[in-house]
């Protein structure tokens, strides 16, 4: 089992949602997080005091699969969130191993909970 | 008495009201941080009932009451509103009842402290500021409404043009708060970065209600239906246009990109400066008055405000200081007889006197104001504290003043 978690752009979700239910993974949760990366955020100005380096609104999944799933999620994710050529803050996926999952409303754990 | 005068002045004693809650109260929330803007809301709202029940038991009689002498100060006579009643009183406006003028003027009793809170918004303890609003309603607002509108004032037997206000309310709400962000201190963490306005929407929302609001303070400060009341509605209008347009022009320059918020600040600054200013001057000049005001405010918000480094935390200074002083000079530049017989000529109309009386406003009651929030402070600082805890202010003022959140973020 992994737990795989995705930084990507806000409004590339809807494209990245569609290509995960169409390899058939379909829980996920999503959060709006703020960061920056290479890009290093971007300047607002108010009544004249500039802020240099404010953080990017990000959209972030977290996603657990069984082993089969892993490289379809990875691809899914790619796929749907490259914007045109790709570009710097387009995102990143990062792959944790998972201990353990448990079904709360059945009790049931491991793989079998997760799908 | 006349209906029609009646019933105007009636209606911009509702459009006045509407500049402090929700008006000034929105354009300020807007401005702080999340965790505060309960804070301003409440303090807003507070001032409308505390100085209403000021005004109506000794307020108004100290600012209007008759002259106990020398142009001073009202005496006590119409305290509790005895004999301010039905019957028009000629000396103020003799086509209104009595009470409709007093209930009209009540309503800047009530917006010129809220005013100040933009400059100690965000780290000012909640009794202290519910005493000290209560003090310097009563000894600095009502005397310096008496000197100069209250039949016997001595700042208006010199002669001095106040429409609507720009010295009463915008100088000396604007000059306190300057002296109470330097008395008081910045907020923490004002020097490492700047603070991001929680809700700018609000802050254009509040904006705009000014602006509707702004039409009964000036035009409705005529005291009557009537053509001077015609010249007041189109000076304010043009020149929050031209502020507002220019503020945009200049910071795109400056920096980049016109934002809304300089937009909006710049009509603020407008439609302050063209507050003394509307029953007197031209659709024309208060175009260039309009003009100018966005330079001068915009110097003193973006350049002075850095360059002294005090923590006008919204601009209380910078914008209704700066904007009254200017306005106030511009009436005695602009002003003719012309447009108000009542009134006088300015400078540019022949009449280099009325400048300096103008010029002797602007030096007097930054005096009085300035020194009166001075002792203020130290009574209410000695007795009460002015300002929250280090810790509290880091909390907010929403949880350890109100006990209260505006906005939840898990059910």
């Amino acid at each position: 089992m992994k737990y795989i978690v995705a930084i990507i752009q806000p409004h590339r979700l809807e494209d990245v949602k569609q290509a995960l239910e169409a390899v058939d993974v379909n829980l996920m949760t999503v959060t709006n997080v703020l960061g920056q990366g290479r890009q290093k955020g971007h300047t607002e100005i108010y009544r004249g005091a500039k802020e240099v380096g404010g953080l990017l609104r990000k959209v972030r999944l977290d996603i657990a699969v069984n082993e089969a799933f892993v490289e379809p999620t990875i691809a899914a994710i790619s796929q749907g969130a490259r914007t045109e050529g790709g570009q710097v803050g387009d995102g990143k996926i990062f792959v944790l191993d998972l201990a353990d999952c448990i079904r709360i409303s059945s009790g049931e754990r491991g793989g079998v909970a997760i799908g | 008495m006349n209906t029609g005068d009646t019933a105007w002045v009636l209606m911009s004693s509702v459009l006045v009201l509407g500049m402090t809650i929700p008006g000034l109260a929105f354009f300020y929330g807007g401005l702080v941080r999340r965790k505060n803007v309960l804070s301003i809301l409440m303090q807003c709202f507070i001032i409308v009932c505390i100085i209403s029940l000021q005004w109506v038991l000794f307020g108004y009689s100290l600012a209007f009451g008759p002259d106990t002498g020398y142009g001073i100060i009202g005496g006590l006579k119409w305290a509790g509103l005895h004999s301010v009643g039905g019957r028009p009183n000629a000396d103020y406006a003799a086509t209104l009842p009595h009470q409709v003028f007093m209930i009209f003027q009540a309503m800047f009793a009530i917006i010129t402290p809220a005013l100040i809170i933009g400059a100690f918004a965000e780290r000012m303890k909640f009794s202290a500021f519910l005493v000290f609003t209560l003090l310097w309603a009563t000894l600095v607002y009502d005397p310096l409404a008496h000197w100069v509108w209250g039949t016997g004032g001595w700042l208006r037997g010199l002669g001095a043009l106040d429409f609507a206000g720009g010295i009463v309310v915008h100088v000396s709400s604007g000059v306190s708060a300057l002296t109470l962000a330097i008395l008081l201190g910045k907020r923490c963490g004002y020097d490492s970065r700047p603070f991001r306005p929680h809700n700018l929407p609000f802050t254009v929302l509040g904006a705009a209600l000014l602006w509707f609001g702004w039409f009964g303070f000036n035009a409705g400060s005529a005291l009557g239906a009537n053509e001077l009341a015609a010249n007041a509605f189109v000076t304010t209008h043009v020149a929050t246009a031209a502020a507002g347009f220019t503020w945009a022009l200049i910071e795109w320059r400056h920096h980049g990109a016109p934002t809304v918020l300089g937009v909006v600040t710049g009509a603020v600054a407008g439609l302050v400066a063209i507050t003394p200013a509307c029953g007197f001057v031209n659709p024309m000049n208060a175009i260039l008055i309009g003009v100018l005001v966005a330079v001068f405010c915009y110097l003193a918000v973006v350049w002075l405000k850095a360059k002294l480094g005090y923590d006008d935390a919204l601009d209380a200074f910078g914008v209704h200081g700066v904007g009254g002083i200017w306005g106030t000079i511009a009436t005695g530049l602009f002003a003719e007889k012309a447009i108000n017989a009542a009134g006088a000529d300015g400078l540019f109309f022949g009449n280099p006197r009325q400048l300096l009386v103008q010029v002797l406003l602007v030096v007097i009651a930054p005096i009085f104001a300035a020194a009166m929030t001075w002792i203020l402070f130290k009574v209410v600082d000695g007795w009460i504290g002015m300002r929250v805890e280090k810790q509290d202010e880091i909390v907010g003022l929403d949880l350890t003043q109100q006990s209260e959140s505006a906005y939840t973020v898990i059910e």
